[in-house]
């Protein structure tokens, strides 16, 4: 590891300042950013603890959602009971995710802004876009097998590695934002992550000096909540294929259909179209398919991934057919 | 940096340069070599210990952020001469071969078996709520952050399966 200098922040503007320089960098549970500074991957010459500015606790808001700290650990949330009465999706992604041992450290705010395990990315003698601009990518000609199938572009074909955005994208839920001047702005995680486009080291939205301070879930919605992660073991593996499903039916139509994909993209997949689709119509093999068109309607895989593209269909097909047969 | 942490009930004040992992502290600074280097990126288990009791990896944390944290080892759990319940179960059942994974394991099965006394929920768990049992599909799911490239598994699961039934 790079020498670093070490301070702990107190309050919140304490953190802004700290991390308003470019060489420095907020940790939290630091089980994402420790093991980067290992690899040199992440060398920042100031490490700022957040630890201990509050934002750690989960609340009730005022109208009937709840309210995440960016420093609840990713096992506060999975167990609270609100979490599992009324976002069971929530829990369930969570839970999918890395062992208990990193839940118990990996936080709300660090979750969102982990860094894809692109293995180009991760080791500092290969060319990677996102590390370093301008170097080249390595996996789209290379090892590709985690490698993303939507909204690629020829400078990086990273994912998003996380469980917990892609059900927070199913769920709508909001991203609490402190900005370094003391304003709150607010972002959909849905627009919380960005495609890697001609700037793959631009993650999500964050502007330097900005914390996130909370995730914010709307009033419950009820449903058939599903989180469905295919992966190369049946633990402790990042997801090759995941759908978060929340799936309402009415006299046997579809009334709700609020769909996320994780392991396809640069960033939780989120597509309006899927939603328009589904609700009103009979769930059928047609219809499922016909969803899955849409999802895959631009998909593009690079050898080693292109497994991904039948796999996102069928994972989504099945989804929805367990979602039918809760509902019946 | 004059912070002190507590390993084992006994105060000691946090290293002076900051990269300290908490593992090298304990090994290197303490001498507590139970607690094992195995891949010291997060993905092995071998450097498990419970912090206010909850169990983390301490290869992925600095030992500067723990101003004021009780940590236990596998020192803090048993002695040769009088072991915990778990240390008891692995011998009985020869849960381990080499033995370098063990302590991370002890250490994580100790608060794991809380986590299920908790009824905290598991990605094996069927539901997400009511009582949590200690089915040998549930510990292998909650241990599976913890590796034994011996392969002792079924081993190890019998000797928490044993632990669990006694207490529950």
């Amino acid at each position: 590891m790079r020498p670093f200098s070490y301070t702990r922040a107190r309050t919140l503007d304490d953190a802004a300042q700290l991390t308003h320089d470019d060489t420095a960098v907020a940790i939290a549970g630091g089980t994402n950013l420790l093991d980067l500074m290992k690899l040199q991957v992440e060398t920042p010459e100031t490490l700022a603890d957040i630890n201990r500015i509050g934002f750690g606790g989960i609340e009730d808001t005022d109208d009937g959602g709840l309210s995440i700290g960016a420093l609840a650990s990713n096992t506060e949330t999975a167990v609270h009971p609100r979490v599992r009465s009324d976002y069971p999706v929530l829990a369930r992604a969570i839970l999918a995710g890395a062992t208990q041992q990193l839940r118990n450290k990996a936080t709300t705010g660090g979750n969102l802004c982990q860094r894809t395990r692109c293995f180009y990315f991760t080791n500092i003698d290969q060319p990677c876009n996102k590390r370093e601009p301008g170097s080249g990518c390595g996996a789209i000609d290379g090892i590709a097998k985690l490698h993303a199938v939507l909204g690629t572009s020829d400078q990086c074909i990273a994912t998003y590695p996380g469980d917990m955005a892609v059900a927070l994208s199913a769920l709508d839920a909001q991203v609490e934002i402190a900005t370094p001047n003391g304003d709150t702005r607010r972002v959909p995680v849905r627009d919380f992550h960005c495609l890697p486009g001609d700037t793959p080291w631009r993650e999500n939205v964050l502007e330097k000096g900005e914390l996130i301070t909370a995730v914010t879930l709307p009033a419950p919605v009820g449903g058939t909540q599903i989180y469905r992660k295919v992966r190369e073991r049946s633990s402790y593996a990042f997801a090759l294929v995941s759908v978060a499903a929340i799936i309402e039916i009415e006299d046997g139509k579809f009334t709700r259909a609020d769909l996320a994909f994780g392991g396809l993209a640069h960033k939780p997949w989120h597509d309006p179209r899927i939603t328009d689709a589904l609700v009103g119509t009979v769930p059928s093999d047609e219809i499922f398919d016909k969803a899955a068109d849409i999802l895959l309607e631009d998909a593009r895989g690079f050898g080693e991934n292109d497994f991904k593209i039948p796999l996102a269909r069928r994972t989504l097909h099945a989804v929805l057919q367990n979602a039918t047969e809760a509902a019946a | 940096m004059s912070d002190t942490i507590s390993v084992n009930g006994k105060q000691h004040s946090l290293p002076s340069d900051p990269r300290t992992s908490l593992l090298d502290f304990l090994r290197h600074d303490l001498g507590l070599t139970g607690t094992k280097k195995g891949c010291d990126h997060g993905q092995c288990g071998a450097c498990t210990v419970i912090i206010n009791g909850i169990r983390i990896n301490s290869c992925l944390t600095l030992a500067a952020m723990h101003d004021g944290d009780e940590v236990t080892t596998i020192e803090g759990l048993g002695t040769p001469e009088n072991p915990s319940v778990l240390q008891k179960a692995f011998l009985e059942h020869d849960g381990f071969q080499c033995g370098y994974c063990t302590p991370g394991q002890i250490c994580s099965a100790t608060a794991m078996l809380q986590e299920i006394a908790n009824n905290w929920p598991s990605d094996a768990s069927e539901s997400l709520e009511g009582e949590m049992a200690a089915t040998g599909e549930e510990i292998r799911e909650r241990m599976s952050g913890n590796l034994c490239r011996c392969g002792a598994y079924a081993n190890i699961v019998a000797a928490i399966s044993e632990v669990a039934e006694e207490s529950a």
